[in-house]
């Protein structure tokens, strides 16, 4: 199957070991970099970070497909045929991780209030709240924006009603 | 006459195209073509199994950050993130690579290399799976994580804890959005804590999302099992390799080549399980 000699090879197999192992730690490197493991108070673009990670497993995954597995040296017939149903898996990720997301905004939307993370908390907000919690929830139907009140992710909206 | 006419036809067909089972289409052998058509078939199923964690994953307001959640290690060491996960995929790289070499010791009718080869890639296996033990035996025997409950929570705001877990808590400290916490569980019950917000506000840390547990459990057990049932191929056919059977079919151990094709494929499926459970 495969035109290279057996030394070639050997080298092949030797390349293959030292590129994953170097891809999995700069992997983890940037993982722990982007999320201020390594240096304090530092963190990575989350765009950036995504981007590097799954182009390196990206990178990975062709070369155990093409080297280990010898897909190289297969005849085109094969590689297409195996590679090229694949794709439909474009089309698959888009369309659920959109679905996902809409599932998200939709149970925003149905509590009349964003949910997620809030790391700078409206000033108008802290101000009024605290003391009076009550208060503070009827402010928050006025103006969804400003609201905090987190939603415990198991609760769903749709079983509340 | 007739029937030499007949032979010499037919002898011209099955030197000729592939259609008549002379030649094998896209020069590769029928039990080859067809593991790589399977590995195509597990392809989906793993990617079916990946995009439902996304898709669930994007519909969440939280979701735990995965270096909070694998940050134990063996001895009771704790806050190391992703080290031992990143141990657990060298091994199976190991495999894959010990893998390669059988294979290509398999080309040179080497039975002794396939053998060797083999055994310590049968050796790779055991030990990631021996690996993935030991996560899950943490995950469930300690942190109490399930399918139908994950005590992995993600804070949404800034604030103060208001009281202590008696481990890593102490009454005051203070954490930031987006940092997760577990909630401990002693004396039969989970305890969580109070903490108070910059805003003011009282809380109790909430479970994180149930569907967490289920999609872990579920997808590395899947991948988990598909390394096991390599292993009890990978012996069988070391087995078969060492009394010289496949010596004897003279193809080169081409048996060999096919549970390499296999092997590879689960290391291929570790590395997405790893960036999607792991890495983001």
């Amino acid at each position: 199957m495969s035109h290279l000699s057996y030394e070639e090879s050997k080298k092949v197999v030797l390349r293959g070991l030292i590129i994953l192992g170097i891809i999995t730690l700069i992997e983890v490197f940037v993982a722990l970099l982007g999320k201020g493991y390594i240096i304090h108070d530092f963190h990575l673009q989350k765009w950036l970070m995504y981007l590097l990670m799954i182009s390196m497993s990206l990178y990975k995954a062709y070369f155990i497909v093409y080297y280990f597995m010898h897909m190289k040296y297969e005849v085109p017939g094969l590689v297409k045929s195996v590679l090229l149903p694949t794709l439909l898996l474009v089309w698959a990720v888009i369309a659920f991780f959109s679905e996902g997301k809409t599932w998200h905004d939709w149970r925003a939307k149905k509590n009349d209030r964003p949910i997620g993370i809030f790391e700078n908390p409206p000033a108008s907000h802290s101000e009024s709240a605290g003391n009076t919690p009550h208060h503070s929830q009827e402010h928050n139907t006025q103006q969804p924006e400003d609201a905090k009140k987190e939603l415990s992710p198991e609760e769903h909206p749709a079983e509340k009603h | 006459m007739s029937a030499e006419h007949t032979a010499q036809i037919s002898h011209q067909h099955n030197e000729g195209g592939s259609w008549n089972g002379a030649s094998e289409p896209f020069k590769a052998s029928y039990g080859k073509l067809m593991m790589w058509y399977f590995l195509l078939s597990d392809a989906f199923t793993f990617s079916a199994f990946l995009i439902a964690y996304g898709t669930l994953r994007f519909a969440m307001p939280t979701w735990p950050v995965p270096d909070f959640v694998f940050s134990a290690l063996p001895g009771g060491i704790h806050h190391m993130p992703l080290i031992f996960v990143t141990i657990m995929t060298f091994v199976l790289i190991a495999s894959s690579v010990t893998m390669v070499r059988a294979v290509q010791e398999g080309h040179r009718d080497n039975k002794k290399g396939v053998v060797f080869w083999m055994v310590l890639t049968i050796v790779g296996g055991l030990g990631f799976l021996s690996c993935q033990a030991w996560e899950w035996t943490t995950l469930i025997g300690e942190e109490k994580m399930s399918i139908v409950r994950n005590p992995f929570g993600t804070h949404t705001e800034n604030g103060t804890y208001l009281e202590g877990d008696g481990h890593d808590i102490k009454a005051g400290d203070s954490f930031k959005a987006h940092s997760s916490y577990l909630i401990h569980f002693h004396d039969g019950q989970f305890h969580p804590l109070k903490y108070k917000t910059e805003a003011g506000e009282e809380k109790t840390q909430k479970m994180g999302p149930k569907a967490f547990g289920a999609l872990f459990f579920f997808i590395t057990g899947f991948h988990g099992f598909h390394v096991f049932s390599g292993v009890v191929f990978l012996i069988i056919i070391a087995l078969n390799v060492a009394s010289g059977l496949y010596a004897k079919r003279n193809n080169h151990y081409e048996m060999v080549e096919k549970i390499g094709l296999y092997w590879h494929f689960v290391d291929l499926v570790w590395v997405f399980v790893f960036l999607v459970f792991y890495l983001l």
